[in-house]
Parts: structure tokens; C-alpha cells; sequence
């Protein structure tokens, strides 16, 4: 077995913010959030509609609390303002234009002053410094450099701690070993994906791990799991950390996990949290149970967003974290809302089907929900593709395997379902892309 | 003495079988034995065949589930009370059959019959020692 790795000393980049006294913090996040209130209203006439079609005027918000009467924005919405029109700036104020994927629509364009570069770039500064990095790292960075905010937004943070950066962005994988070799890359940020796929690489190329010099991992962009992180930790022998952002608030930077491992701190003076029930858009009950994010931002100068709809699924905790810093911090994101299906009235998230599926198989099989109205009570199918690493010549074991992947998806989901093993190929795909979800509900 | 078997997933479903034979007769494969083990939703086929090379690489092609097993192919006398004579000295010596078939057919005056054994090396010793004869792959794929 090869060595665990170690955790990091704690450090902080900004204590002053982000150790700040939580009642100083709730007054600077009032202060910030009454001027964003004001500067939209005066500079954005879309958001100024959305108020009054509520009846609001910005000298309604005297309490943190009376963000609840703002009205949210949405991806939508920004959809209509493509590309400038929720600007709160003029163009010559902006410095910097990144864009969303838009593989679901029109793409998504965020701009940047000079202001919120420097922002930008220090919140990620707090979060690489949070998991471990110090000015003498040699950070790789293979987060592709281009619209997407990742590269670019990860590079700058990384220079402004002091350390050495490598730009090597997305892709070909075989050179991406040799840089880290060659270079003596100790520092890895990509995608947590791509990090197994890299170590699977290394492995079939019989490149032991001893053979690089990384000792940390920063992943984000996408959704994984604490199974993936004992994997990639113990085969890249990084230390590694969950950070999470989105172009629409600023990128990289809205929140990242400290050496403790234990939930992403948001960078609350720079963003308000809140979590709401996806169906009623009410505040949840118990923020421990989760529901969806929603962000405000605080001191964005170029786009501002106020109750911006995440559409992420998370958990919120306020208890102190033994690093110090004082800011409530968020799991993982656990699912997105726009998948969430309402089964029993239990809310069930694909993701979590698949992280059941990844945790008992090693791999994640092709899958397909298949939910049923038998009489008054929802059905839940579980289909999984039998593929040949996980195929018994026994009965006995098939339907084992059956029972356990039930045993455990009930006690994830809360819900039983009932798991059926299907051919290859046997489940539905359009256009390459598999089709998760088949509700037959509304059929009967 | 172990034969290779192969395994094949199958949903429960019209027609499935009648690919998957399909599919070996126009590879030219030619099926010796055959066994189908199902429940309500899905089941196993379990072929002995001519060429098993040749049967793996046309089923996976065409996205099927294979895998092989090895099983023991014996000898039993055609006539009443024969099989009982093959597994007395099993269950005697505490061996476990897992699941057996027999040869389609044959025109002599033995009957052959395919045993998976939770312990195959063990049967193998039993089966010599009570002199039951164990036929050789290339001699079963080929029947």
C-alpha cells in the first residue's frame, strides 16, 4: 500500500474576512446588499421591472431578512438579458467577458471590472490557500483556458498566492504526465473526473505515483463523491479539495474546502447564501436537510445577481470549523433541482442513485429510473445494465447483487425501489446521451 | 478435464433466445448443450459449444453479457439408477453441485451431463476415485 497523504498545515488568506465576527458580518453583508439593491435598481432596468411588478423600492431592505422579498433571477432571465442587458456597468468599465456552455440554450455572458478581477482572483487566492498552497508550489493547471472560467479564474488565483503556474490547460493526456514529471508539478486543479482518468492513465502506463511530486488536488466543475476522493487521493497521492463555483456568480471562488475536508466555506462577504425548497421557492425549514442554493452577490461591480437560482442541491451548516473561519459552509452538491423528482413525496436526485451505483460497482453501470403509478402509490424501477464486470454465471449472486444495490439505494434515497438487471444497451438512448429518467407517471 | 461454458445474460423477454441462437448459427457455431436458468425478469443461458472464441467475439459483438465458467463434463450410464451413481459419491464425499444439465443426446449407451461444482478440483478426485469417466474438452466440444 502506498502512503496515506498528509494533511496540509491550515493557513488563511484574508483572516481579517474570513474569520470576521459573525454579528461585523452580518452588518457588512446589510451594508453591501442595500448598495447592490440601489445600484441595480438605478442600472438595470430588467431587475428595476422585477422589482416594481412586486411593488418594491430598494429602501424596503432594512434587514438581512428582507432579501426574501426580492425577487429571484434565474438562468432564464439572464437568457433574455443575452448578452449585456443585466450589466450594471458600462462596457468600458468591464475588463473581462467569460460565457456558460449553453449546451441547454443560449449561453450565459458574465463581465468583469477591474474591480471584480481583483475580487475574483483573491477569492480563489483564499480557497487554494484554504486546501494547502503556499508560494512555493508548482501549480498544473488543466482546467481548459477559454469562456469557461475555471482556467482562467484558477490561474490568476494561483499567481496572486505565488506560485508557480503552469497553463497548461484541457487535454492529451500522455504530455499532461510528462509536464507533471518534468515540471515537478506539485499541485493538480482539474476536474475531479479528469483526475481519475489521469491516474488511470498512470496506471496503465506503469507510472507509479511516487514518480510525480503532487501533493495537492483541487476539483471542481462537476459533481463526485467522497468515494472518488479516497480513490483519487490514494492513487495521485494529492490532497485533495472540493471547491465550487459558477460564471454566473463569478466562477471559481463562490466557496472551497479548508484542510479539514469537512464542507466548502462560502466567501459570505462577498456572497449571501440561502436555501430554498425548489418546488415552493420557500425558505427550508432546516437548512441541514438540504435544498437548493440560491446566491446574492455582494460587491459584484459588472453583473450583479441578486437571489440568483443555482439550481445545486446542498446542505448548510453555521457551526465553527476548527480552522478558524467563521463563514457557514456547504456539502457537496448532492444534485441538481432541475432533476429532482418528487417520488412519494420523497426528493430523489439521479446523482444519488449514482453514487449508490459507483460505491457497490467501482464504475458507474448505465442506469434508468423508471417511476410507475400503481393504484395511489409511486413506483421506483431502478434498471442497471449487467455489463461483464459484474455478471455472475449464479443466479444466486445476480439476484444478491439485486437485493444489496436495493438495501443501499433505500438507505440513501429513503424510498425502496425495486432494482431490475437489464442487457447492454438495453435502456433507451437519444442522440448518444443516456436518458436517465423515465416517468410514466402522468401517463395513467 | 474442465470444460469451458459460457454464460450469457438475457432479459426475460419474446425473442431474446431466439436472437442469441440465431446470431451462433450464422457464425457458424454450432451449439452442443444447453441449459436456460430464469426468474420472472431476466435469466442465464449456458451454452457448450463447437468454438468458443468464435461464440464470444460474435455475442459481445452484438452487445451481449458472456462470460465463461468452467464446468465438468461426465460420463453417465443410460439406464435407471445411472445418474444416482454419479452422485452418490459426490454427496458422500461432501461435494457440491451447483446447477447440472444433460447432453442433448447421443447414440450410445452413455448419457453426458454437465456439472458446475462449487469445488471442481475436489469433484475431479472423487470422480476418478470412484473410476466415473471424465470427458476431455476437445472430446465435448466436438460430441
Amino acid at each position: 500500500m502506498t502512503a496515506p497523504v498528509e494533511r496540509p498545515a491550515s493557513a488563511i488568506w484574508d483572516p481579517e474576512h474570513e474569520c470576521m465576527r459573525v454579528s461585523a458580518l452580518r452588518e457588512l453583508q446589510l451594508e453591501r446588499l442595500k448598495k447592490v439593491v440601489r445600484k441595480l435598481w438605478k442600472n438595470v432596468p430588467y431587475y428595476r421591472q422585477k422589482m416594481q411588478v412586486v411593488g418594491l423600492r430598494p429602501t424596503d431592505i432594512k434587514s438581512l431578512d428582507d432579501v426574501r422579498k426580492l425577487p429571484f433571477t434565474t438562468k432564464e432571465d439572464l437568457r433574455l438579458c443575452y448578452p449585456y442587458e443585466a450589466f450594471a456597468e458600462p462596457l468600458d468599465k468591464v475588463v473581462r467577458i467569460h460565457a456558460s456552455s449553453g449546451t441547454t440554450g443560449k449561453s450565459t455572458v458574465v463581465g468583469y471590472t477591474r474591480k471584480d478581477m481583483d475580487t475574483w482572483t483573491n477569492l480563489v487566492a483564499r480557497f487554494l490557500v484554504a486546501g494547502g498552497l503556499t508560494s512555493k508550489d508548482v501549480v498544473h493547471i488543466a482546467f481548459s483556458y477559454g469562456l469557461f472560467t475555471g482556467g482562467f479564474g484558477l490561474h490568476y488565483g494561483a499567481e496572486r498566492v505565488g506560485a508557480a503556474v503552469i497553463p497548461v490547460s484541457s487535454g492529451r493526456t500522455e504530455r499532461q504526465i510528462m509536464i507533471m514529471k518534468d515540471f515537478g508539478s506539485t499541485a493538480l486543479v482539474c476536474t475531479p473526473s479528469y483526475a481519475v482518468y489521469l491516474a488511470e492513465v498512470m496506471q496503465n502506463s506503469g507510472i507509479a505515483r511516487d514518480a510525480l511530486k503532487l501533493r495537492l488536488g483541487y476539483f471542481g466543475g462537476e459533481f463526485w463523491t467522497e468515494q472518488m476522493r479516497r480513490e483519487i487521493q490514494a492513487n495521485l497521492g494529492v490532497f485533495a479539495t472540493d471547491n465550487y463555483g459558477l460564471s454566473e456568480i463569478i466562477g471559481p471562488g463562490v466557496s472551497g474546502e479548508c484542510v479539514y475536508q469537512d464542507g466548502m466555506h462560502i466567501f459570505e462577504d462577498h456572497f449571501y447564501p440561502e436555501l430554498i425548497d425548489p418546488k415552493t421557492c420557500e425558505p427550508v425549514d432546516d437548512p441541514g436537510r438540504g435544498g437548493e442554493l440560491v446566491l446574492t452577490t455582494l460587491t459584484k461591480e459588472a453583473i450583479p445577481l441578486i437571489r440568483y437560482r443555482t439550481r445545486d442541491i446542498c446542505t448548510l451548516r453555521t457551526e465553527p470549523c476548527p480552522c478558524g473561519r467563521t463563514s457557514a459552509r456547504m456539502s457537496k452538491v448532492s444534485g441538481r433541482s432541475d432533476d429532482m423528482l418528487i417520488i412519494r413525496g420523497v426528493n430523489v436526485f439521479p446523482s444519488q442513485v449514482e453514487e449508490v451505483l459507483l460505491e457497490v460497482k467501482g464504475t458507474l453501470p448505465h442506469y434508468q429510473l423508471v417511476l410507475e403509478r400503481c393504484g395511489a402509490l409511486d413506483r421506483l424501477e431502478v434498471h442497471v445494465e449487467v455489463s461483464e464486470e459484474f455478471f455472475f454465471d449464479e443466479m444466486k449472486k445476480l439476484h444478491e447483487m439485486e437485493r444489496t444495490l436495493e438495501r443501499k439505494l433505500e438507505n440513501t434515497l429513503g424510498i425502496r425501489p425495486l432494482v431490475k438487471l437489464v442487457e447492454p444497451k438495453g435502456l433507451e438512448r437519444s442522440e448518444g446521451k443516456a436518458r436517465r429518467v423515465v416517468d410514466k407517471r402522468g401517463a395513467g | 478435464m474442465k470444460v469451458k461454458q459460457l454464460s450469457i445474460f438475457m432479459e426475460n423477454r419474446a425473442g431474446r433466445l431466439a436472437e442469441v441462437v440465431r446470431l451462433l448459427g450464422e457464425a457458424k457455431v454450432n451449439i452442443r448443450a444447453l441449459s436456460l436458468a430464469d426468474t420472472s425478469d431476466f435469466g442465464i443461458l449456458r451454452l457448450i459449444v463447437n468454438d468458443v472464441e468464435k461464440a464470444i467475439s460474435t455475442l459481445r459483438g452484438s452487445n451481449h453479457t458472456v462470460s465463461v465458467t468452467e464446468v465438468v463434463a461426465v460420463e453417465v450410464p443410460d439406464k435407471p439408477g445411472g445418474l444416482a451413481s454419479v452422485l452418490d459419491p459426490l454427496s458422500a464425499s461432501g461435494v457440491n453441485v451447483e446447477y447440472m444439465y444433460a447432453f442433448v443426446e447421443k447414440a450410445t449407451d452413455k448419457a453426458v451431463v454437465i456439472f458446475r461444482f462449487e469445488d471442481a478440483e475436489a469433484a475431479l478426485k472423487v470422480l476418478a476415485k470412484a473410476g466415473i469417466s471424465v470427458l476431455p474438452a476437445e472430446t465435448v466440444y466436438t460430441l
